[in-house]
């Protein structure tokens, strides 16, 4: 007999379903989660899912969080094992006292369980099937019929997950009601058949506020419609699709014209990545905004022209949604593996703008914001998001937006400013900030006209291979560099309760795993200072904060420390100085992760000196 | 190089068009390819034509690739915004710069390696979706630039100047954009201008994607014994179906034709083409016959020109997309932005 306490935890612990992909699990899943946060009680969901349709398998974990900590903890409380391909791995991966809830209409084996666990069979399959006749309600209904039997197992209020249901269902009275059914067929079973609750429990707290609960593609792609974009050309590819569906989604309700119902914007699947952005730097160029949504690959394909945005000057967004690499590498893994090949992409010297969001609602604001900066600065502009923040319901703040704002076009002049005599050079800086003022095609009949080219021209867009005029614009794309530095979103800095000599840096999807580290570091001793780093190129305070420490680790999501190649390339600051903290296994890092890797390396600072070994 | 400075001034005697413009409004930098280029005669046409269609210049956008024929944006229309862009991409960018603003008129120059190369798939894909333009290929079967390589409409059997025979079968591009749904297809010789100035005018009114052919010989790398893109090779092949006269407006046509010489085509715009038939059996409305006589044709070793096929009633792809009216970069805020109320609305179905 097993001598292991059963977990015991309220609102604090991690549920993982193993499912088979193309099974309808996921949005009886999503429904687990969101009843949850009806309680009042934060969730932090993934879906771990395969490059697969159907047949493949599939997890969603679900972390309880009270204590609103929503990176992925790691470890799994409760099992939900609905795969048999996947249950001896699944079985393994459960905490020591954890629990196991398991199809029990076919007999298993003592040896396929644990001893150190509390096993919880429910024969779903025997309820389903005396239940329905037809095979695609019998898989569909099962998977609600065991979320019914863990809404008593957890002690879950079912009031609640019936309203849920009954919104999802509104005006569909039959599913409606088939679905409460299904429910309660699970939650009168368990209720008469099992010790309910378990030690796991979900009990009403107040701890969710005003906060939404959506997928950072989602945010982003609405970012877009708010930020104003007319031109989105995108070529399919995981992690990045959804994002373009979303926006098509949401112009269709948002951007058809009341009167004649026509579209208040363009939308291309492009042939491929090529001529996905060159559809967005053909619009850019003509005075629309536009964008592509894409993933590591896509940049690959697309670095040719982003040159040529570079160095023509023409505003362009591009949302990567990153994955990792290299190569095909794993499509549906997590990674911050494209801060190289996006900042510096293409030939020759170049350099761009990035932002990094962390979570949904700073994908809304930054994507808003990117079409502001694109035109502003005339560049490539890019969103780095992340599969992790991208694809996965993400707990955050309200989506915001001031109805004074209005759209920076940037240096746009006008017939009027044309015929008022201004002198027009297309790559003139006329202000000092690097930023030359353009054209619309097609403003005036015989003034402001200019030859766009990739090759090198002149101030006032002549060609030219004479190296003084070659660079002179080089140089004067380093100022325009310079000024996008205090016009992107700057770092935000968090300090200890006491003065240290240590920080750390991070940024993106890294966050709310970061900010759980802290505390836990400081459990044990470890004081440090923060720097989240929402831009590049990078503003001023973070070579100041790196001045400020003695060491300070990078925390990123691959395995070349990429951010801090570029915060030594960049501010030219001492390598020895950055300690990497690399996590780049393809699933989203963890506290426990961080917490143990920046621990350990204090413990190896803290050297006692000899002579106070000796007394 | 184009550092050498053109006279503005003329001839006070120098015809003008409906808008006042004078040809002379219609030029662009002096042209830096060889001397007797063909692709400087297609340049001069294509100012012809603007001229004679007294489109306003500054209303044209022109988008090149890269090669010898996507730096002949530069040699017309001065007053227009030009793009070279990326070689191989000239489709992709027009057809983003036509989705952001449908006012403009969009003529799109390239070449056989920018179009049937590099940017086969480009090429392809813009005429799938029926963008707005005129698509104009300059094509001489060799690479000029980097000193006469084959392209890939080079003919099989046909020699380099080098002496090499080329063993790979030529890509037809006018069969290509007949079969992916061109609504104006039609092939030219540069050596034939009083054939593609009418052409050129036709495909600017033309509404959807008109793609033209020209035959246009490189005089430094292909224009020898063995080439079939010389101009002699060119001019004894040459079998036009048809001829171009006219292209009128709503008024009636008053040239007089012989009954059953000529095939007059309404275009959506309500311009009218007046198809004098080279050919008695050719019908330029019939996509599939066209095709066929192109195959045909083809196998003898000659060169089909003329208007080869036309649809009137076809569309382009603001119509596919529903777009609105007023060109997309016209639009501000108040059209584009829903506003917090709205987000407050969304923010309350994501709870």
């Amino acid at each position: 007999m097993s001598v292991q306490k059963p977990i015991s935890s309220v609102n604090d612990f991690v549920v993982r379903f193993a499912n088979v992909n193309g099974s309808g699990s996921a949005s009886a899943n999503e429904l687990f989660a969101r009843a949850i946060l009806r309680h009042g009680v934060p969730v932090s969901p993934r879906n771990i899912f395969p490059s697969n349709i159907q047949g493949l398998p599939t997890w969603y974990e679900v972390r309880v969080t009270e204590g609103n900590h929503l990176g992925a903890r790691g470890g799994t409380d409760m099992m939900v094992a609905m795969n048999p391909q996947t249950w001896d791995k699944d079985i393994a991966s459960i905490e020591p006292g954890g629990y196991l809830f398991y199809d029990s209409t076919k007999p298993m084996p003592a040896s396929k369980f644990r001893p150190d666990i509390t096993v919880i069979g429910v024969p779903l399959t025997a309820i389903t099937n005396s239940t329905y006749s037809d095979p695609r309600q019998r898989q569909l209904f099962k998977n609600i019929i065991y979320l019914g039997a863990l809404c008593a197992l957890l002690d879950m209020d079912i009031k609640l997950v019936e309203q849920l249901i009954g919104e999802q269902y509104k005006g569909k009275e039959k599913l409606l009601s088939s679905n409460v059914h299904a429910l309660h067929l699970g939650r009168d079973w368990a209720l008469q058949n099992l010790k309910c609750p378990i030690g796991l429990r979900i009990a009403r707290a107040d701890k969710v506020g005003d906060r939404i609960f959506v997928e950072g593609n989602n945010a982003a792609a609405l970012g877009a419609v708010y930020g104003g974009a007319t031109v989105c050309a995108w070529y399919p590819i995981t992690p990045s699709s959804s994002l373009a569906d979303a926006f098509t989604a949401h112009c269709k309700k948002l951007r058809h014209d009341p009167e004649t119902g026509k579209a208040k914007y363009a939308i291309v699947q492009g042939e491929d990545e090529l001529a996905s952005i060159g559809i967005v730097i053909g619009a850019g160029w003509n005075g629309a905004r536009a964008f592509t949504t894409t993933s590591g690959p896509g940049v690959s394909l697309m670095t040719e022209f982003i040159g040529l945005s570079y160095f023509a000057e023409i505003p362009a967004v591009i949302m990567n949604v990153q994955r990792a690499g290299p190569s095909t590498g794993m499509p549906t893994r997590t990674q911050q593996c494209d801060l190289i090949s996006c900042a510096y992409a293409s030939h020759g010297d170049t350099k761009h703008v990035l932002l990094f969001p962390e979570d949904p609602a700073e994908a809304f604001e930054f994507a808003a914001q990117a079409f502001d900066l694109a035109e502003r600065l005339q560049t490539t502009i890019f969103l780095m998001l992340d599969l992790d923040i991208g694809m996965n319901h993400r707990l955050c703040r309200p989506l915001k937006w001031d109805d004074s704002r209005q759209f920076d076009r940037g240096k746009v002049m006008t017939a009027e400013m044309l015929d008022q005599g201004r002198e027009f050079g297309r790559y003139l800086d006329v202000d000092g900030d690097g930023i030359p003022y353009r054209t619309y095609p097609g403003t005036h009949p015989s003034k402001g006209s200019y030859f766009t080219r990739g090759t090198s021209r002149d101030r006032y867009a002549r060609y030219s291979e004479e190296g003084s005029v070659y660079a002179d614009n080089m140089q004067r794309l380093l100022r325009k560099f310079e000024t996008a530095r205090d016009m992107v979103p700057r770092p935000l800095q968090a300090n200890a309760a006491k003065p240290t000599r240590y920080g750390v840096i991070y940024f993106g999807s890294t966050s709310p795993a970061m900010d759980e580290a802290i505390g836990l570091l400081e459990q044990r001793g470890h004081l440090l200072d923060r720097l989240r780093i929402r831009a590049f190129p990078f503003h001023s305070s973070v070579a100041s904060f790196i001045a400020d420490h003695d060491f300070v680790y990078v925390v990123e999501q691959n395995r070349d420390a990429q951010l801090r190649s570029l915060l030594v390339n960049e501010n030219g600051i001492d390598p020895v100085r950055l300690i990497p903290i690399l996590h780049y296994d393809g699933t989203p890092v963890t506290a426990r992760f961080i917490a143990g890797a920046i621990g350990d390396h204090q413990d190896q600072l803290k050297v006692t000196p000899l002579r106070k070994v000796k007394t | 190089m184009t550092y050498i400075a053109k006279p503005k001034f003329h001839h006070p005697g120098l015809p003008k068009n409906e808008l006042g413009y004078t040809r002379r409004d219609y030029e662009g930098k002096i042209s830096t390819l060889c001397a007797g280029c063909g692709h400087d005669s297609i340049t001069a046409a294509i100012i012809e034509a603007c001229f004679e269609l007294s489109i306003a210049p500054h209303r044209v956008a022109k988008i090149s690739g890269i090669g010898c024929s996507s730096k002949t944006p530069d040699y017309f229309l001065d007053n227009s915004h030009g793009f070279n862009s990326v070689h191989g991409r000239m489709p992709s960018v027009l057809t983003g710069a036509n989705l952001a603003n449908r006012d403009l008129i969009y003529l799109g120059v390239s070449g056989d390696g920018d179009s049937a190369s590099i940017g086969f798939g480009q090429f392809a894909h813009s005429i799938r979706r029926g963008v707005n333009m005129t698509y104009i290929v300059e094509n001489n079967g060799v690479y000029g630039l980097t000193k006469g390589q084959f392209s890939a409409t080079a003919d099989r059997g046909s020699k380099s100047k080098r002496g090499v025979v080329n063993a790979d079968s030529a890509i037809d591009l006018v069969a290509m954009a007949l079969q992916l749904g061109a609504g104006f297809v039609a092939r030219s010789f540069s050596g034939d201008k009083t054939q593609l100035v009418p052409l050129i005018e036709a495909a600017i009114r033309h509404k959807g994607a008109a793609f033209i052919d020209v035959i246009s010989p490189c005089v430094a790398f292909n224009n020898h014994a063995g080439s079939t893109r010389s101009f002699d090779y060119v001019r004894e092949h040459n079998d036009a179906v048809n001829r171009l006269d006219v292209i009128t407006g709503r008024d009636p046509i008053t040239v007089d034709y012989a009954p059953g010489t000529v095939q007059i085509v309404e275009q959506h715009d309500g311009s009218r083409l007046a198809l004098r038939k080279i050919d008695a059996d050719y019908d330029a409305n019939d996509r599939v016959a066209a095709m066929t006589f192109l195959q045909k044709q083809a196998a003898r070793g000659e060169i089909v020109t003329g208007l080869l096929y036309v649809d009137p009633e076809s569309e382009d792809l603001h119509s596919h997309l529903n777009t609105v009216e007023a060109p997309l970069n016209r639009l501000d805020e108040k059209a584009l932005c829903p506003g917090s109320a709205v987000l407050e609305k969304i923010n309350a179905g994501l709870r």
